[in-house]
């Protein structure tokens, strides 16, 4: 039996959810190359996390499309392999694409991750961020209203952003992303200032630095660009306010540093924080919520993954321990190391990057007493954790040496009051600072 | 009769039998509602079609085809003196509004709703008492207020024997000389009739522009014929007094710093529109009024007490009966638990002077203060076939898009029929055109509608019958 030499095209397979593009990194391997099912085809580093793509079939490499730096964008033909055993024998005769790709379906949805055969093709991205009304027919903004729909919210595939009636059933059924208030992929603005609608706010150019001095420039990309958005939205959307307070974890440090182990495993303060915090967000639950500007509507969440800012060479992302409520310390002091190391191996998955409720940052490490953070948007709240460390403190008319951990928790005012974050913060501090009681009540 | 002390009871009730009411109730019995309209006036169809846009254009129409006629002379046809018959004239305008009234009134009676005459005022939330009725009252599920507006005065005018607008429609006398307050649409073109009838007309306008919210490109045009039409025309000019002296009128204005004294035989104030909220009762309702009170309503014309709508001039937006007749539709609908919306995205403007003026979606004026980047193509009248051929080549076609999509964002006219070439502007923007989808579409030839397309074309920088300047081809 022979089986003909046909050519697959392979797609960027789905990354994830809301994710349509990537960075190429590097190829793993070369044209005219023969790779094996599930080896390593490419790297691609999305916004959320850098992923290794497996090739969904064995052949030889015909085409290997884009270099290190390119964005590629889902659906996108990536690569050409030709399969089947003319792939052996180097024959040229490319089979018609169509008939490659209708024959190494079954193939495809077996072996690849993600098949690319199930994406759906993705509109043209409007020209830029929406302003003043969507474009629609009529007719269109009605049937949108009859599905109960906000049209603002539906990307359009039509010229100039148009919604079409197909782009309202395609969202109806969950085939698309909402639009989001974020700033559009391309590098707006051109050259003069961008009137943002806000009084006296406009973008300014900017200016030549290069008659000061000498510069270097570096488009802001993956990782980078990601953060920007998140903290630019963040900024913008929620009216920040911030309450410090100081833990005295003298105790708790005594506690913790009877722990034996001294290799990078060992408990550090923040599981310690991650737990409290958790059982803090159960007492008050408006801090473990979004809010939804469109439908006005607060959005409480019943489960508490707890989201830790990590540094890495790729820059912020937040991995996430999911369910802390449901772990122990020391378990989710596990969770965080091996998260840690993903991260900073660039081997982390945008699984978990996703799903948190509630984001702490723990600068203080890295040093810095205090710091005021930016909510993690769209949560309602983030803990800032300064640098314990001892400090001079009143205690009975005594001045006496204690360990401070300072704390700033940055919160939504849409959603929560400054009584609400004093009585949450007060909760968290005495957790934190008469651990005896904490844990001797500690529950599951 | 006892009827006056019972109240009828019906699903839904219309005040205003106007084109925004009577189109609501209409729309309402289609939809299956039990509908009451209740009409002050004898005849239906409110200011439009009996003292605004139906006799005022029957008048213009008359006085155009004069200067067609008197225009006629450079193509070499003469038609010696025209004469006025104002009787007749007065006559044929009187029969216009009758038929469209009756018309009215019969759609009404063949929907089965009921009009009832009388003067509505809320006394409770799902209740109006009438009077000069013969029905005491309506208790209702449902209410539309379509109450319209009525001419706006200046103090030092009441009381003086000084023309409305309303008074001027009804064609009382054409006086000699006649100065006209207020350089908006209505006293433009009760000027335009008055002056094409024969008067001699001054206007005078209180801003350094005529036709405020229109864009100066466009407004240059008809204040250049406008000055050759009337007497005199007077912009940053105030009206300081008015006084009756003997037969006429003296009227006191400063213009800079100059006060000087203006003659004439009558006097007509058009200096807008108020709506008709007062004494209606709407506090009873639980219906909300905002500062300029008008009353403050959702996408779906429900008023603070959602069981009420409001439609028309009563309610923000431009005092126009397009807009108000959408809206009834739309408070029908919103009643009969459609997912209505008025969330129209232009309403044109149409001002009947020579040429016609009209605009829809943004200004350009109104895109620039939004901060909007927008590209412009312009064509002038002078460049199109067909106005060469009617000999009226004053005018311009102006498309208005945005910079990146080239989504159209406006279109202004300033032409011969601009109030109907208007539609096709409002028709595009609605549904989300772009400029390549204006130019690609064919326009037939030769008709002044070509001129859209070409100023399309002139915006996308693809224009092949006019120069196009460097800046734009780069944009």
């Amino acid at each position: 039996m022979t089986e003909e030499a046909t050519v697959f095209e392979f797609k960027l397979p789905d990354l994830g959810e809301g994710i349509h593009e990537g960075e190429l990194l590097t190829w793993h391997v070369e044209i005219g190359q023969v790779i094996d099912e599930d080896a390593p085809l490419v790297d691609v580093e999305t916004d959320k996390a850098a992923v290794t793509i497996p090739s969904p079939v064995g052949g030889k490499v015909l085409e290997l499309v884009g270099s290190a730096g390119d964005t590629l964008t889902v659906g996108e033909v990536i690569a050409r392999i030709e399969t089947g055993d003319g792939a052996a024998s180097a024959a040229p005769a490319a089979a018609p694409p169509a008939v490659a790709q209708r024959e190494s379906a079954p193939a495809d949805s077996e072996a690849a991750p993600a098949p690319a055969a199930m994406v759906p093709p993705q509109p043209a991205a409007p020209a830029g961020p929406r302003r003043g009304p969507v474009p629609a027919a009529p007719a269109t903004r009605r049937l949108a209203r009859e599905l109960g729909l906000d049209i603002a919210q539906i990307p359009g595939s039509g010229p100039a952003g148009r919604v079409t009636r197909e782009d309202v059933q395609r969202f109806a059924a969950g085939g698309l992303e909402p639009v989001t208030a974020v700033a559009p992929d391309d590098e707006s603005a051109g050259t003069g200032a961008a009137p943002s609608g806000i009084p006296f706010f406009e973008l300014e150019p900017m200016p030549d630095f290069s008659q000061y001095g000498a510069i270097e420039t570096k488009p802001v990309r993956s990782i980078r660009r990601k953060v920007a958005r998140k903290l630019a939205t963040s900024m913008i959307v929620v009216p920040h306010v911030a309450l410090m307070d100081d833990a005295d974890v003298t105790e708790l440090e005594v506690f913790r540093r009877r722990e034996r182990r001294t290799d990078e495993r060992r408990l550090s303060l923040l599981p310690f924080v991650v737990k409290a915090i958790t059982e803090c967000l159960k007492e008050h639950r408006m801090f473990n919520a979004s809010l939804d500007p469109q439908r006005e509507e607060i959005i409480y969440k019943q489960f508490y993954n707890i989201g830790f800012a990590a540094d890495t060479p790729r820059g912020l992302i937040v991995p996430v321990v999911r369910d802390a409520d449901k772990k122990s310390i020391i378990e989710i002091s596990a969770e965080i190391y091996e998260l840690a190391v993903k991260a900073r191996d660039g081997k982390i998955e945008v699984k978990d990057l996703q799903g948190s409720t509630f984001t702490i940052t723990n600068i203080g490490p890295l040093g810095g007493t205090r710091l005021v953070p930016t909510i993690n948007y769209p949560e309602v709240a983030i803990l800032g954790m300064g640098r314990a460390k001892p400090q001079p403190v009143v205690r009975d008319g005594q001045i006496v040496a204690r360990t401070i951990l300072p704390l700033t928790l940055a919160f939504d005012h849409r959603v929560a009051d400054g009584a609400d974050s004093a009585r949450f913060m007060s909760a968290l501090v005495r957790r934190l600072s008469d651990p005896l009681d904490w844990l001797l009540a500690m529950k599951g | 009769m006892v009827m006056g002390s019972l109240k009828q009871e019906t699903e839904v009730v219309v005040i205003g039998g106007g084109p925004g009411g009577y189109v609501a109730a209409l729309r309402a019995a289609d939809l299956g509602k039990e509908v009451l309209l209740v009409e002050q006036r004898e005849a239906i169809g409110g200011v439009c079609l009996l003292e605004g846009c139906i006799p005022s254009k029957t008048l213009i129409h008359a006085v155009e085809t004069l200067q067609l006629a008197a225009d006629a002379k450079q193509m070499g046809l003469n038609f010696g003196k025209a004469s006025i018959d104002a009787d007749k004239l007065r006559a044929f305008k009187q029969s216009v509004l009758d038929k469209l009234s009756q018309g009215t009134a019969a759609l009404l009676k063949n929907r089965g709703v009921e009009v009832v005459r009388g003067r509505a005022r809320f006394d409770g939330a799902h209740s109006l008492a009438l009077e000069h009725s013969d029905v005491a009252g309506v208790e209702f599920k449902h209410a539309i207020v379509a109450t319209g507006s009525r001419v706006a005065s200046l103090p030092m005018a009441e009381d003086a024997g000084v023309w409305s607008s309303t008074d001027a429609l009804t064609l009382p006398e054409i006086p000699a000389r006649l100065l006209v307050i207020g350089g908006g649409y209505i006293g433009l073109e009760l000027g335009l009739v008055y002056a094409g009838l024969g008067s001699a007309v001054t206007l005078v306008e209180l801003l350094p522009q005529i036709l405020t919210g229109a864009d100066p490109d466009l407004v240059r045009v008809v204040h250049k014929r406008c000055k050759k039409r009337f007497e005199q025309l007077l912009v940053d000019t105030k009206v300081t007094a008015v006084e009756r002296r003997g037969d006429g009128f003296v009227v006191s204005v400063k213009r800079g710093g100059d006060a000087l004294e203006l003659e004439a035989d009558r006097v007509l104030m058009a200096v807008g529109r108020v709506p008709n909220t007062d004494d209606l009762g709407l506090d009873k309702a639980g219906v909300a009024l905002d500062d300029k009170r008008l009353i403050e309503i959702d996408d779906g014309c429900r008023t603070r007490a959602p069981h009420i709508h409001a439609i028309g001039d009563v309610t923000p937006g431009p005092m126009l009966a397009h807009k108000a007749s959408r809206q009834g539709k739309v408070a029908a609908e919103t009643i009969a638990g459609e997912p209505a919306a008025f969330d129209n995205r232009a309403i044109p403007a149409v001002v009947f002077v020579e040429p016609e003026l009209a605009w829809t979606g943004l200004t350009e004026a109104e895109a620039k203060q939004e901060g909007r980047r927008v590209k412009i193509g312009r064509f002038p009248l002078t460049a199109l076939g067909r106005a060469r051929t009617i000999g009226r080549t004053d005018g311009l076609v102006k498309v208005i898009a945005d910079e990146q999509s080239d989504l159209l964002l406006g279109v202004g006219i300033v032409a011969p029929h601009a109030s109907e070439l208007i539609a096709e502007g409002t028709l595009a923007i609605e549904m989300g055109a772009t400029l390549e989808d204006l130019t690609a579409s064919i326009h037939p030839h030769p008709t002044l509608s070509e001129a859209i397309m070409e100023a399309g074309e002139v915006a996308a920088g693809s224009a092949v019958h006019v120069a196009v300047s460097k800046s734009q081809r780069r944009s």
